[in-house]
């Protein structure tokens, strides 16, 4: 392990020649952002951008290329451009335009094996990183209080989104056996949350008013959009092989998230959220739909230890859990504060000071 | 309100029947003044002040909670509050050796368990965050947390679930950890059973104590077992509603909700002298012979403590 991110190998990779980066999944905007940015990097020669369908926006010096990483031809891409890094950031949590839950799941799972199977037989390639999420610890009242990276889920999630995670990250620690002279991190990063992030739990909060599960206030953790795109250049940059917990300082109550956002909250019965999520699909009004996974995490919700973060891999994200919320919400119009302008105007009345 | 309270009275009829307008605003005024007199006192205006900022604070969210979800401002300001005057007036709590505690650093407090509900934990937490000022963490079990408003509360209240993992990291972090090791067999115990001992787990509280080693102390509760004496239980139906246990009491469900206040025994509570556990090898705690004699040792101490209580208690509600 310490040879490989000793000074000797990012000498030799960092001098003249440059590194040559492949990133899936840059039809979305996290993997095309990352990439984007990846480009402009000075140590970078270039950046090869993945996906089965083309990014949405600008993806500045990236080369695209329109691959379906379910099949061989990755291989022939990873080989012909001599990639030295594989950032693999095209695990999805929802189908979106791809279609239904079999053929996301066939994204994830058979693209992974596919694309695992094209890194074993490259002599070109030193490192892989592999974005993951804190949801394969899944969600239960059974839980310790914050998961650290040896610990397993309590439940192993039969389905959806967390299972394919699950069996994802089973295939990879295979890959890191069979190929020991590469680098292999995965980044268990907890739900990303910014501004122009788009993912079930952010439209979750953007909701006018937004159902929870009654006598129920899950403890989250979020992680900045920002700190994503930190933490897999510093995952790339530095090399350290490993599976990291990856999240914002400080857990927040879903109840304090919702009222950072001025969100107003109604409670009703799990069974009921449930049902609402279900409703909202049938009836296409492009509200989010909740899976059992989702619905155990706005019921019991998550924490994960974070001190692998810090001390082995290196890596200390800017924004807390906190401030990742204060920064969202300054992206959604509240629609609930009248309780607190009330009580502000009272206030500055009782003390004579303008309310803050 | 710019029309005049007398145009109020002989003017249109509609209005007339909406009760808020039939009184002058000035008059509004004037009694909430001295409603805000009557609860804050001569200077209302600066406490009213204070109430609203902590009110803000708690509306817009800006407060904090630890990893844990334990709200120390709630719990302090409100839930300590409630049950104060409870341990103080009702059960007029007595607390014995709590210089045995230490003052800080990781200690694991271990008590018998009864009572139907876990009254003895709240009370616990009352007296120890009054005479040493710290907050105790008590451990709970699975079905806590899963119960809604419940488990809601009780995370907030400063409990966590009761697993190594969570129990060990409490005491790496110098947190005063409470356990109940006989659980459910213990507090769901009929009233003909009081103050004997139940089985005490496997003895997994000794495991966490021994791998982070912290002392161990033993806390004996005499009071507890007479506020629900519970003299019957309903199997079948608390299979079907999910719980270990459904009370029958004298008063319970006979009486309806007035069944559900407690009885006024007097509760004598005492912590006995700590166990240490930093002699120990952290491997040690792998040994389950050790851990069954300290098992053993905490709860013979227990028993033994609730015996000589109850001699020195002059009768239930003495």
């Amino acid at each position: 392990m310490a040879e490989r991110t000793g000074p000797g190998r990012s000498e030799a990779r960092g001098g003249q020649q440059g590194r040559v980066l492949l990133v899936t999944g840059v039809s979305r905007d996290l993997g095309r952002r990352f990439a984007r940015a990846a480009a402009r990097h000075p140590n970078v020669e270039r950046v090869i951008g993945v996906d089965v369908a083309p990014p949405r926006g600008d993806i500045g010096n990236v080369g695209f290329v329109r691959a379906d990483i379910r099949n061989p031809v990755i291989a022939k891409v990873i080989a012909k451009e001599e990639v030295d890094t594989v950032v693999h950031l095209s695990v999805i949590a929802t189908p979106g335009t791809t279609g239904g839950r079999s053929t996301m799941k066939e994204l994830n799972v058979i693209g992974t094996m596919q694309l695992l199977a094209a890194c074993q037989t490259a002599p070109s390639l030193r490192q892989v990183v592999v974005k993951s999420t804190t949801q394969v610890y899944g969600a239960s009242s059974r839980d310790p209080a914050m998961f650290t990276e040896s610990m397993e889920p309590r439940r192993t999630p039969s389905s959806g989104y967390a299972r394919d995670v699950a069996d994802i990250e089973s295939y990879v620690r295979g890959f890191a056996r069979r190929r020991p002279d590469i680098a292999v991190t995965v980044l268990r990063c907890a739900n990303v949350l910014g501004p122009s992030v788009v993912s079930p739990i952010a439209s979750h909060f953007r909701r006018a008013v937004v159902p929870n599960v009654l006598g129920f206030d899950p403890r989250l953790q979020f992680l900045h959009e920002q700190d994503l795109y930190g933490v897999l250049e510093h995952a790339v940059r530095t090399g350290v092989p490993g599976t990291f917990n990856v999240a914002g300082d400080g857990v927040l109550l879903l109840s304090q998230a919702l009222r950072k956002l001025g969100r107003p909250v109604v409670p009703l019965p799990r069974r009921l959220v449930g049902a609402l999520g279900s409703m909202a699909r049938q009836s296409r009004l492009g509200a989010p739909d909740y899976s059992p996974d989702q619905l155990a995490f706005l019921t019991y919700g998550r924490g994960v230890d974070t001190t692998r973060m810090r001390s082995l891999l290196g890596f200390e994200p800017r924004y807390t859990t906190e401030d990742t919320v204060v920064d969202f919400a300054d992206s959604v119009m509240p629609s609930a504060n009248r309780a607190d302008r009330a009580l502000a105007a009272l206030e500055s009345r009782l003390t004579g000071a303008p309310g803050d | 309100m710019t029309e005049s309270p007398a145009q109020g009275f002989t003017g249109a009829t509609a209005r007339e029947r909406h009760p808020l307008r039939a009184i002058p605003a000035a008059d509004w005024a004037a009694a909430l003044e001295s409603a805000a007199k009557e609860v804050f006192g001569a200077e209302w205006e600066e406490q009213l002040a204070r109430f609203i900022v902590f009110l803000r604070r708690r509306i817009s969210g800006e407060y904090s909670v630890d990893e844990y979800g334990f709200d120390r401002e709630l719990t302090q300001r409100f839930m300590l509050a409630v049950l104060r005057p409870i341990k103080e007036k009702w059960f007029r709590v007595e607390v014995r050796g709590i210089e045995n505690i230490p003052t800080d650093g990781g200690a694991l407090i271990v008590s018998n368990h009864s009572g139907t509900i876990p009254m003895d934990g709240l009370m616990t937490m009352v007296s120890i965050h009054d005479e040493l000022g710290r907050n105790l963490r008590p451990l709970g079990a699975d079905l806590v947390f899963r119960m809604p408003i419940v488990g809601n509360i009780a995370r907030k209240a400063g409990a966590t679930l009761a697993c190594s993992e969570d129990a060990e990291r409490m005491l790496r972090n110098g947190e005063l950890v409470g356990v109940w090791p006989e659980g459910f067999k213990g507090i769901g115990k009929p009233y003909s059973e009081r103050y004997k001992l139940q089985r005490f787990g496997r003895g997994g509280f000794v495991s966490s104590a021994l791998r982070t080693g912290v002392p161990i102390v033993p806390l004996s509760v005499v009071g507890a077992e007479e506020i629900y004496p519970l003299v019957g239980n309903i199997p079948a139906l608390a299979k079907v509603i999910g719980v270990p246990y459904l009370p029958i009491t004298p008063f319970f469900p006979l009486l309806g909700p007035l069944g559900l206040i407690p009885l006024p025994s007097k509760w004598l509570i005492e912590f006995g002298e700590p166990i240490r556990t930093d002699a120990y090898d952290a491997s040690e705690a792998d040994d389950p012979m050790l851990v069954f004699n300290v098992t053993d040792q905490v709860r013979e101490t227990i028993q033994q403590t609730l015996y000589r209580l109850l001699g020195e208690r002059a009768s239930v509600f003495g």
